[in-house]
């Protein structure tokens, strides 16, 4: 009995980078062998940057002002959210959870139904098959075995479709995401397990969630290639969930992506962060920003102007001004449907509850 | 004596429970830096230190699973389950250990353990934040099932189940976490598996548990303006069941109304009136009624107070109880 090595399925010592912290391009060997993203590429992300910004500064304000019952921002993770949905083709398959509305923003989704989850509308304001994109996910990592089933049933189909599985890293300590890397590891499932490590679950930093030197380590141990890269930087999420998507598509199975990040915002408006963390950390990655970072390399590549700028900030205030407009004429929630969706045809006893509650209604 | 919420009750009940016997040890999800995302647990790691109450990796079968073993050997854990639906992946360990493991040994192995668990609707959370899943605990012979309305109960019957021999499933009604009430320090209200009658009638019964005793009194109360008088049986503990009190009640009124939040098919309330239909027929002027939540999953916040028994429901059910001036 020989064991296998295995070496060829650990990260890389640092997290892959393909544009540094000031937007200059990284080289071998952060940068891991990828290459540079082509500028059209670039310019799409960046687009999707700023709205995704814009959008998540827009609901933030909207629980603030009591249009939102809860939102959970991913403000300082948009290069994890919009460099993982941009690698992929329309016709792949996305398992986001709760954190990733700017994700699904990017997806193209609208963004008043991509609230309605958090307005409290419904559990799900968009048409999952669509999109292609799963319910947002609460019940940590266990989305996760739902993507290798995606997966597993489009390569029956004969489907070259890629599966992509947001998690966050207090995520990864759940027994279905390692569930769902053996399954996909030895069913070949074509899925990228797309890890957004920002450092914390709710109050609990990364130094309690494991031990393993990084998060990516753990896909060695399932057979699976593990890739660390830096999740503020888009370029460099591009290139590694491409090439994880690539290698899904060919039939040479699953990767597992971490991708280090941070979450700038408290858990969501109802958590107090400052009883958990100093704010001289959060300082030091808002200086690690990723948008600042594109724009800085952008306009030294001579692919963005002023004028591009704001014609980019102009776009992203539009998608704002018509969330804001369009949110409060959303019609309420019909409470019959309350027993709609239970099952194909309702039962008996949810046929008379129903009636009882519209005759209450009357 | 102080008026304490019913988080601070049982932030108390932890506390003097930590400070009194040294086998016991507080777990789970950001119950350490943070104090839970209820501050139930605020402030015990600073006083008792990280070994007495701390965070773990965010995983429930895994705490639970620990918890057991801790039990084992020499240990009291209490645990928290952040949310009553992020319990489910802890179910394994909890039908299939927790609460056998007295069984399978005859006794040789018990486990004096607790799992907390923030339960139930009425606060606008989105999904899988509003289970009420006493039912699937209840139904799962082993587990001793309890669930407070008021702050001086949490208090004592958190006391109680840390020091009982056999583990407990502590369901704590969110919507009740902020109601306050005076407590007197440590003081005890009445051992598990007696029901409290919150308030005394001639003319019906309510029993509810949990967050719907709040309920059964505001019904109560104005039923009282309608003229009937209603009797109130808050049973505080779902397992063990208090029989001869709910009985003694409904044998005295003749009438019985069951207020349960959860869905109603198949639940805790379809049980209370089955046993009282069993044991008090000869007494009963009308069926026993329930009212429950829909048998629906839990709905969005918008939609929740339609699913919630509230005081016009239990009226309703209560004017349905064949009553001869009707
Ligand atoms: C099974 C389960 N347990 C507990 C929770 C409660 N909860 C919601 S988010 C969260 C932290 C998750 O952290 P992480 O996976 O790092 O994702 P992040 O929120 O940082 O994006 C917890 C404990 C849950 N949603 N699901
Ligand atoms: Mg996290």
């Amino acid at each position: 009995m020989v064991v296998k090595p295995g070496s060829e399925l650990l990260p890389t010592a640092r997290p892959i980078q393909l544009i540094d912290e000031n937007g200059d391009r990284a080289t071998r060997p952060r940068s891991g062998g990828h290459t540079l993203p082509p500028a059209d590429a670039l310019l799409a992300a960046y687009r999707a940057l700023v709205v995704g910004r814009r959008f998540d500064q827009q609901a933030s304000s909207l629980v603030k002002q009591g249009r939102l019952a809860v939102y959970p921002s991913s403000h300082g993770q948009e290069a994890s959210e919009v460099g993982a949905v941009l690698a992929l083709r329309p016709t792949d398959w996305l398992f986001p959870t709760y954190r990733d509305s700017v994700a699904l923003v990017t997806r193209g989704i609208d963004p008043v139904e991509v609230l309605t989850l958090l307005r409290g509308d419904w559990h799900c304001g968009y048409d999952p098959a669509a999109h292609r994109t799963a319910p947002q996910c609460t019940p940590l990592a266990t989305q996760a075995p739902h993507a290798v089933g995606v997966g597993y049933a489009a390569r029956a189909k004969g489907e070259d479709t890629v599966v992509l599985a947001f998690l966050g890293d207090g995520a990864t300590s759940e027994g279905d995401f390692h569930e769902a890397l053996n399954f996909a590891a030895v069913f070949r499932a074509p899925v990228v397990f797309f890890v957004q490590n920002n450092q914390y679950a709710i109050s609990v930093p990364l130094d309690r969630q494991t031990a393993a030197p990084s998060l990516a380590h753990k896909a060695v141990g399932y057979g699976v290639p593990g890739v660390g890269v830096d999740g503020n930087d888009v370029a460099a999420v591009l290139a590694v969930v491409g090439r994880a998507a690539e290698r899904a598509r060919a039939g040479e199975g699953p990767t597992l992506i971490e991708a280090h990040t941070y979450r700038i915002e408290a858990h969501t408006n109802a958590d107090d962060a400052t009883r958990y963390r100093a704010d001289g950390e959060v300082a030091a990655w808002l200086r690690r920003d990723p948008v600042e970072r594109l724009t800085a390399h952008l306009r030294r590549t001579g692919a963005l102007d002023d004028a591009g700028i704001a014609a980019v900030a102009d776009e992203a205030e539009r998608h704002a001004a018509d969330l804001r407009d369009r949110l409060p004429a959303q019609t309420p929630p019909d409470p019959a449907e309350l027993f709609a969706h239970v099952y194909a045809a309702p039962t008996p006893q949810l046929r008379e509850q129903a009636a009882r509650l519209a005759a209450e209604e009357n | 004596m102080t008026a304490l919420s019913m988080a601070q009750a049982i932030n108390t009940a932890l506390a003097d429970a930590l400070d009194e016997d040294d086998r016991v040890v507080v777990f789970g999800e950001d119950v350490g830096a943070l104090g839970g995302v209820f501050r139930v647990t605020e402030g015990l790691t600073a006083r008792f230190g990280e070994s007495r109450c701390f965070d773990t990796p965010l995983a429930e079968s895994g705490i639970v699973g620990m918890a057991v073993g801790m039990a084992m050997n020499g240990l009291r854990p209490v645990v928290e389950m952040q949310f009553d639906a992020f319990a489910y992946p802890a179910f394994e360990q909890i039908a299939g250990h927790v609460a056998k493991m007295r069984n399978r040994t005859r006794g040789a192995i018990t486990l004096p353990m607790v799992i907390r668990i923030p339960y139930a609707g009425g606060i606008g959370g989105v999904e899988h934040h509003c289970d009420s899943s006493e039912a699937y605990y209840a139904h799962t012979p082993g587990l001793t099932v309890a669930a407070p309305a008021t702050a001086a109960d949490a208090y004592s019957m958190l006391r109680e189940a840390v020091e009982l021999p056999d583990p407990v499933i502590f369901l704590e009604p969110k919507r009740l976490y902020w109601s306050r009430q005076e407590v007197a320090p440590r003081a005890r209200t009445r051992p598990f598996g007696e029901a409290a009658v919150r308030r005394a009638g001639r003319d019906a019964t309510l029993i509810a548990y949990g967050p719907s005793v709040p309920v059964a009194l505001e019904a109560a109360e104005a039923a009282a303006a309608e003229g009937r008088d209603l009797e109130v049986v808050d049973l505080r503990t779902i397992v063990p069941f208090d029989d001869a009190t709910v009985t003694a009640s409904v044998m005295k009124t003749g009438r019985a109304v069951v207020v349960a939040e959860a869905q109603g098919f198949a639940g805790v309330a379809s049980e209370i009136a089955a046993r009282v239909g069993e044991r008090c027929f000869h007494a009963l002027e009308a069926p026993v009624r329930r009212v429950t939540g829909l048998d629906i999953p839990y709905p969005p916040p918008k939609l929740e107070h339609h699913h919630l028994p509230n005081v016009d429901r239990v009226l309703d059910a209560v004017a349905a109880l064949q009553w001869e001036d009707a």
